[in-house]
C-alpha cells in the first residue's frame, strides 16, 4: 500500500492523534508535552512535504473516500497551491508558537492542556483549508470554532477569558450554521459537493436565481470567522486567551480562514455587482474601523487586535474588487500579515511576560531593558505601517494600485483610494504608537516587575518572523514568487495576470500615496492628544459588545417566554400536551384518508373462553379508573392484567412472549409491593373534578382512537418480511424458535442494546438509592401492626427446598431456548425470581451471607460475554454477532444444539439476573437497617 | 376476535392514558404500565392474530405466526419492566426528599404551613405597594 495514497487526511488527523499523545505525556513531565507537540507538527510537515513538489508542477492532488455517499459527504482531500499555502502556514506558525508557548506558560498553566487544544484546532484548521467536500470543510470549521472556544478560555478562572470565549463562540458558530446553509445551496445549484465540480460551475452559479441568497450566507460565516464589519467586535474580546493563542489563531490562520473561503470560492462567486459591492463595501468598512479604534487602544493586545481586524479588512476589500491582480494583492499580504502580525503578538506577549503589565501608559522605554525585543519590534511594526524595504510595504502598494484601478473611470469611486490612503495614515499612527508608547521615551516606575531580555526561546520565533519581513521585503520574487504563483493560480483556476514582484516600481501614483500616509501618519500622532479628547468626548461610548450583549439578552428572554408558554413545570401539564397533540395528529390522519375503516381481511371466529377473558380485561382496565387510589387493589388488578396477557400470547401463538410476560409480572408485582412498603398506601382524594372529568376524556379520545387504528391494521393484509427469518432460521441461525433466533442472531445487535439499557436502568437506581434509607411503616392501612413473625418457617423451608429445582429450571430453559420456548431473557428471570424468593423467605441478611455474587460484577460479565460472542465471530471473518453452530451429545438431555449465539445468549441472562436482582435487593434494603440491627442482637444473645 | 383485541388496546389505553395524567407516581406508574402494555398488544397484533401456529420451525405444520414482531415485543416487556423498576426508584428517592410523591416534585406544604404563607406573601404584597 503507498502511504502517498492517504497522506492528506494523516496530515489532518494527525494533529488530532497527537492531542491525545500529548495529554498523555505531560503526565510525564509538562515539557514533554511541548516537545512532543513540536514532534506531530514537523511529523505533519514531513507528511505533507513530499506531496510539494507536484504541487509546484501546478498538479491538484485529491484524496477521496466515500463517507455518506448519498448525502454528497465525502471524506475528501485536496491539495493545491492555495490549500499548501494555507496548511504550510498552520503548520510553519503553528511550529513557532508551540516552541514560543513552551517559555511562555507560566508553571501554574497546564501545558498538556494547552498543546493538546493547539494540536486539535491546528488539526481543524488543516481540515478547512485541505477539505475537497465543502460539507466537511463546514465540519472542520466548526470544529476550529470549538477548539478555539477551548483555547480562549484557556485561563478558566478569568472571567472576561470566559465572556470572550463564549462570545466569539456565539458568533462564528452562528457564522457557521449561516455558511452551511450557504453551502448546502451551493452544492444544491451544482449538483455536488466537491470542490473540483464546483470551482468548473462558476457560470451557473453566477445565473442561478439564488445565487444572491448562497453569496450572502457563505459571506456571512465568512466574514463572522474573519472577523469583518458588524462581526469584527469578537476579536478584541478574544485577546483574553493566552498570547501564542492570539498570535496563532487570532493574525496568523483561524481569522484568514473566512479570507481563505473567500479566496477559495473566488473564482464560483466573484466577478458580480453584489460580490464588488458586499465584500468590497465591507473590507474597506472594516479596515477603516479596525485602523481608527487600534488607534485609541491603551491595550497592548487590544490595540493588536483592532489592527488585525484592520488588515483583515484589506484582505477582504481586495478580494472584493474582483481582478485577478487584487487577488494576487490579497494573497500576497496574507503572507506578509501573517508574518509581521504573530511577531507582533508574540512581542506584546514578550513585554507582557517581562513587565507583568500591557498597558501602554504604564509601559516606556524598555529598550533599556530589552534591547533585541525592541529592535525586532521596530523591524516588525514598520513592516506593519508599510515602510519600503518590508514586506508590508509591497502589499500596500498593490493594494493601493487596485484601489487605484477600481476607481478607473467612475468619478463617485475615486472615494476608494482615498479611504484606502486613510486607512494606511491610520496604520502608521498605530504602528507608531505601538513601538513609541512602550521602548521609547522615559523609562515608567509603574511597571510591576524589573524587566529582563525575553528568553531566546521565544526571541528565536520572533527572530524568524522579522528576518521573513526583510528578506522578502528585499527579494520579493526570490523568496515568495514561486509560491505566489502557484497559490494565486490555483485560487483563480485561471492562468496567472502579469504582475511583477519587485521594491522598486519607479515613481508612480501609489508611492506618491505611501509616503503620504507615512508622513501624515507621524503628524496624526503627533497631534494624538487632541484625536484623543474628540474620541473620548463622541465614540468611545459606541461599542459593538453592548449591542451583542442586548441582543444575546433579548434572545434569552425570548425563549424563557416561549418555554414557559409551554412548560410550567408540571409533569401533568406536559402530558397533557403530548397526548392532546398525539390526538390531535391522529385525528388528521384519520380524516387524510378516504379508505373504509374496516379493511376485507376475513376475521377470526371468537370463542368463548377468550370472550369472556376479553371482557374481563377491558373491565378490570377500566375499572382502574374508580379505584386507582387504593394502590394495593390497583396492583391485584395489573397483576390479572398481565396474567391475562401472558395467555393471550398463548393463544395467540407467541409461546416466548407468554413466558417473558408471566416472569417479568411476578418480578414487577414484587417491586411494586417492596415499594409500597415505603410510600403511602392510598392515593390522596383529587379535589378538582374539573380536571378529572377532563382526563376521563382525553383518555377515551386516546382509547377510542387506538381502537379504530387497530382494527383498521387487523382487517387488512399484510407483506411481512419474516419469511427470510423462517426460511434462514435453521440453516443460517442454527436453531427452530425464529423468536430467538432473531434476538441472538439476525438482530443480536438490537438485544446487545436492550441489554445495555437494561443494564444502565439497574446502575441508574443503584446510584439513586444508594445510601437512602426510608422510615418503615408500622402499621398497615387499617391502622393494624404488622405482624412481627420474622420469616414463616414454613415457607423458608420449603423455598430452601425449591430453590435447586428453580434453578435447574433456569437452566432448562435456557438450554432449549434455541429450538423450543425459552432463552436467555427468560431464563434470566426465572433465575432471579428463584433467588427473590429466597430473600423473601429468608431475608435479605440470611440470603446475602450465602449469595456472594456481586451484582454488578455479573452485569459487567454478562456485557462482556454479549459483546464478546459478537466480537469472536468478527476474528474469524464474519460480520460482528454471526453464529455458528455445532452438535453435542450429552448423557440424558441427548442431543444439543449448540449455536455459538448460546454465549450471546449467556450474556443475556447474567444481565436480566444482576438488574432484576440488584433493583430488587437495592429497593428491598431501604429499610434494612433495622432489620439486620435486630438480626445482630440476637446473633449477640445466641453467643451469650 | 379482531374487535375484541381492539377493544382489550383500547381499554388498557384509556386507564394508561387516564392514570399517566395523575399527580402522584404511582398511579403514573401503573398508567406507563398500562400504555407499555398496550403498546406491546398493539406491536404484537402488527403480526396478524394467528392462533396454534408458533414460529418454532416444523415441517408438519401449515404454517407460522410472524416471528418478528414477537422478538420485538420480547424485548419491549423486558425493557418496559427497567423503565417502571427506574421510575419506581425515581418515586422512593422523590418520597425520601420530600416527604411525597407528587409528580412535581413540589414540597406540598402542611395547613399549617400554608397559613403561614399567605400571611407571608400578603405582607410582601403590602410591602411593595
Amino acid at each position: 500500500m503507498d502511504i502517498m495514497l492517504f497522506s492528506l487526511p494523516i496530515v489532518v488527523l494527525l494533529p488530532f492523534f497527537g492531542a491525545i499523545v500529548v495529554a498523555l505525556a505531560s503526565i510525564a513531565n509538562r515539557i514533554y508535552a511541548a516537545w512532543s507537540a513540536i514532534g506531530i507538527t514537523v511529523l505533519s510537515i514531513a507528511c505533507l512535504s513530499p506531496l510539494a513538489a507536484r504541487v509546484f508542477d501546478g498538479e491538484t492532488i485529491i484524496q477521496s473516500w466515500a463517507w455518506i455517499e448519498r448525502a454528497g459527504l465525502f471524506f475528501a482531500f485536496r491539495l493545491d497551491g492555495l490549500s499548501m499555502f494555507f496548511a504550510l502556514l498552520i503548520l510553519g506558525i503553528g511550529f513557532l508558537v508551540i516552541l514560543y508557548g513552551r517559555y511562555y506558560l507560566s508553571s501554574k498553566d497546564h501545558m498538556g492542556r494547552f498543546f493538546a487544544y493547539i494540536l486539535m484546532f491546528m488539526g481543524s484548521m488543516l481540515g478547512v483549508v485541505l477539505s475537497e467536500n465543502v460539507i466537511l470543510l463546514v465540519i472542520f470549521w466548526e470544529l476550529t470554532s470549538l477548539t478555539s472556544f477551548l483555547l480562549i478560555s484557556f485561563w478558566q478562572h478569568k472571567n472576561e477569558a470566559r465572556e470572550g470565549a463564549r462570545m466569539s463562540l456565539g458568533v462564528t458558530a452562528a457564522g457557521g450554521l449561516a455558511l452551511l446553509g450557504g453551502v448546502l445551496i451551493l452544492g444544491h445549484i451544482v449538483g455536488s459537493y466537491e470542490l473540483s465540480e464546483i470551482l468548473k460551475s462558476g457560470d451557473i452559479v453566477r445565473e442561478h436565481p439564488l445565487y444572491l441568497t448562497t453569496l450572502i450566507l457563505i459571506l456571512i460565516g465568512a466574514f463572522a470567522k474573519s472577523a469583518q464589519f458588524p462581526f469584527h467586535f469578537w476579536l478584541p474580546h478574544a485577546m483574553a486567551a493566552p498570547t501564542p493563542v492570539s498570535a496563532y489563531l487570532h493574525s496568523a490562520t483561524m481569522v484568514k480562514a473566512g479570507i481563505f473561503l473567500l479566496a477559495r470560492l473566488f473564482p464560483v462567486l466573484s466577478g458580480t455587482q453584489e460580490w464588488l459591492w458586499i465584500v468590497g463595501g465591507i473590507g474597506m468598512t472594516t479596515l477603516l474601523i479596525g485602523a481608527y479604534t487600534a488607534m485609541f487602544k491603551t491595550d497592548l493586545k487590544g490595540l493588536l487586535a483592532y489592527s488585525t481586524v484592520s488588515h483583515l479588512g484589506l484582505i477582504t476589500a481586495l478580494l472584493g474588487f474582483g481582478s485577478k491582480l487584487a487577488v494576487v494583492a490579497a494573497l500576497f499580504h496574507i503572507m506578509n500579515h501573517a508574518a509581521f502580525k504573530a511577531a507582533l503578538f508574540m512581542i506584546a506577549g514578550a513585554v507582557d511576560h517581562e513587565t507583568g503589565t500591557r498597558d501602554t501608559r504604564k509601559l516606556g522605554g524598555l529598550i533599556k531593558y530589552m534591547p533585541i525585543t525592541a529592535i525586532l519590534a521596530f523591524i516588525t511594526s514598520a513592516a506593519m505601517a508599510g515602510v519600503p524595504m518590508l514586506n508590508g510595504f509591497l502589499s500596500k502598494e498593490m493594494f493601493l494600485t487596485e484601489s487605484l484601478a477600481v476607481s478607473e473611470g467612475l468619478l463617485w469611486a475615486s472615494i476608494v483610494p482615498i479611504l484606502a490612503t486613510i486607512g494606511s495614515i491610520l496604520a502608521v499612527a498605530y504602528s507608531i504608537k505601538f513601538v513609541k508608547e512602550v521602548f521609547l521615551g522615559e523609562a515608567s516606575k509603574d511597571i510591576p516587575k524589573i524587566p529582563h531580555e525575553t528568553p531566546y526561546g521565544m526571541l528565536v520565533p520572533i527572530g524568524i518572523f522579522a528576518t521573513i519581513c526583510i528578506a522578502v521585503g528585499l527579494f520579493p520574487a526570490f523568496m515568495v514568487g514561486d509560491l505566489l504563483g502557484i497559490v494565486v493560480a490555483s485560487s483563480l483556476q485561471a492562468t496567472l495576470p502579469k504582475y511583477e514582484l519587485a521594491l522598486w516600481h519607479g515613481v508612480n501614483l501609489p508611492l506618491m500615496m505611501s509616503m503620504t500616509a507615512l508622513i501624515v501618519g507621524a503628524v496624526v500622532y503627533a497631534s494624538r492628544t487632541r484625536l484623543y479628547r474628540l474620541h473620548q468626548r463622541y465614540i468611545e461610548s459606541i461599542n459593538a459588545k453592548q449591542y451583542y450583549d442586548m441582543l444575546i439578552d433579548e434572545l434569552f428572554a425570548l425563549s424563557i417566554y416561549i418555554s414557559r408558554k409551554f412548560d410550567k413545570g408540571s409533569l401533568q401539564h406536559a402530558s397533557v400536551w403530548v397526548i392532546v397533540s398525539s390526538i390531535a395528529l391522529g385525528t388528521i390522519g384519520f380524516c387524510m384518508i378516504e379508505a373504509p375503516l374496516i379493511g376485507d381481511r376475513s376475521m377470526l371466529d371468537l370463542d368463548l373462553v377468550t370472550l369472556l377473558m376479553g371482557v374481563g380485561l377491558i373491565f378490570v382496565s377500566l375499572i382502574m379508573i374508580v379505584i386507582h387510589r387504593q394502590r394495593i387493589v390497583s396492583l391485584v388488578v395489573v397483576g390479572f392484567v398481565g396474567l391475562a396477557i401472558s395467555l393471550g400470547f398463548v393463544k395467540f401463538s407467541a409461546p416466548d412472549l407468554a413466558l417473558t410476560q408471566l416472569s417479568v409480572e411476578i418480578v414487577t408485582i414484587i417491586l411494586l409491593l417492596l415499594a409500597l412498603y415505603f410510600i403511602p398506601k392510598n392515593t390522596p382524594i383529587e379535589h378538582n373534578k374539573k380536571r378529572i372529568y377532563r382526563d376521563i376524556f382525553i383518555s377515551l379520545l386516546s382509547g377510542a382512537g387506538i381502537t379504530a387504528f387497530t382494527m383498521a391494521i387487523l382487517t387488512r393484509d399484510f407483506s411481512s418480511i419474516s419469511n427470510f427469518f423462517l426460511e434462514q432460521s435453521v440453516p443460517g441461525g442454527g436453531g427452530t424458535n425464529v423468536v430467538n433466533v432473531i434476538l441472538v442472531d439476525f438482530r443480536g445487535f438490537d438485544t446487545l442494546g436492550e441489554i445495555s439499557v437494561l443494564a444502565i436502568a439497574g446502575l441508574g437506581i443503584f446510584a439513586m438509592l444508594k445510601g437512602m434509607r426510608l422510615p418503615e411503616y408500622t402499621k398497615n392501612c387499617s391502622g393494624l401492626s404488622w405482624s412481627d413473625d420474622p420469616h414463616p418457617m414454613i415457607m423458608s423451608t420449603l423455598s430452601r427446598v425449591l430453590f435447586p429445582l428453580m434453578l435447574m429450571f433456569a437452566v432448562f430453559i435456557f438450554m432449549r431456548g434455541h429450538n423450543l420456548p425459552g432463552g436467555g431473557f427468560i431464563a434470566g428471570l426465572i433465575a432471579s425470581i428463584a433467588i427473590t424468593v429466597q430473600y423473601l423467605a429468608n431475608g435479605i441478611s440470611w440470603t446475602q451471607a450465602r449469595l456472594k455474587a456481586n451484582m454488578h460484577m455479573m452485569i459487567g460479565f454478562g456485557l462482556l460475554i454479549a459483546t464478546l460472542a459478537g466480537i469472536g465471530s468478527m476474528f474469524v471473518g464474519y460480520p460482528f454477532l454471526t453464529s455458528t453452530v455445532g452438535h453435542f451429545d450429552l448423557p440424558i438431555v441427548g442431543n444439543i444444539h449448540v449455536a455459538s449465539a448460546i454465549a450471546f445468549d449467556l450474556g443475556v441472562f447474567l444481565v436480566v439476573v444482576g438488574v432484576t436482582l440488584m433493583i430488587l435487593v437495592g429497593i428491598g434494603k431501604l429499610g434494612a437497617v433495622a432489620e439486620s440491627k435486630s438480626l445482630d442482637n440476637k446473633e449477640i444473645e445466641e453467643g451469650a | 376476535m379482531e374487535l375484541l383485541i381492539s377493544l382489550i388496546i383500547g381499554a388498557l389505553t384509556v386507564s394508561g392514558v387516564f392514570l399517566t395524567l395523575r399527580g402522584r407516581i404511582f398511579p403514573v406508574v401503573l398508567g406507563l404500565m398500562f400504555l407499555s402494555y398496550a403498546v406491546n398488544i398493539f406491536l404484537f397484533s402488527m403480526g396478524r392474530l394467528v392462533p396454534g401456529l408458533p414460529a418454532i420451525i416444523d415441517d408438519t405444520q401449515a404454517g407460522y405466526a410472524d416471528p418478528l414482531p414477537q422478538a420485538l415485543v420480547l424485548t419491549a416487556i423486558v425493557i418496559s419492566f427497567g423503565m417502571s423498576a427506574f421510575l419506581i426508584a425515581l418515586a422512593l428517592k422523590l418520597y425520601s426528599y420530600m416527604g411525597n410523591d407528587h409528580v412535581d416534585g413540589e414540597q406540598l406544604p402542611s395547613d399549617e404551613q400554608l397559613s403561614v404563607l399567605t400571611r407571608y406573601k400578603k405582607k410582601k404584597g403590602r410591602n411593595k405597594s
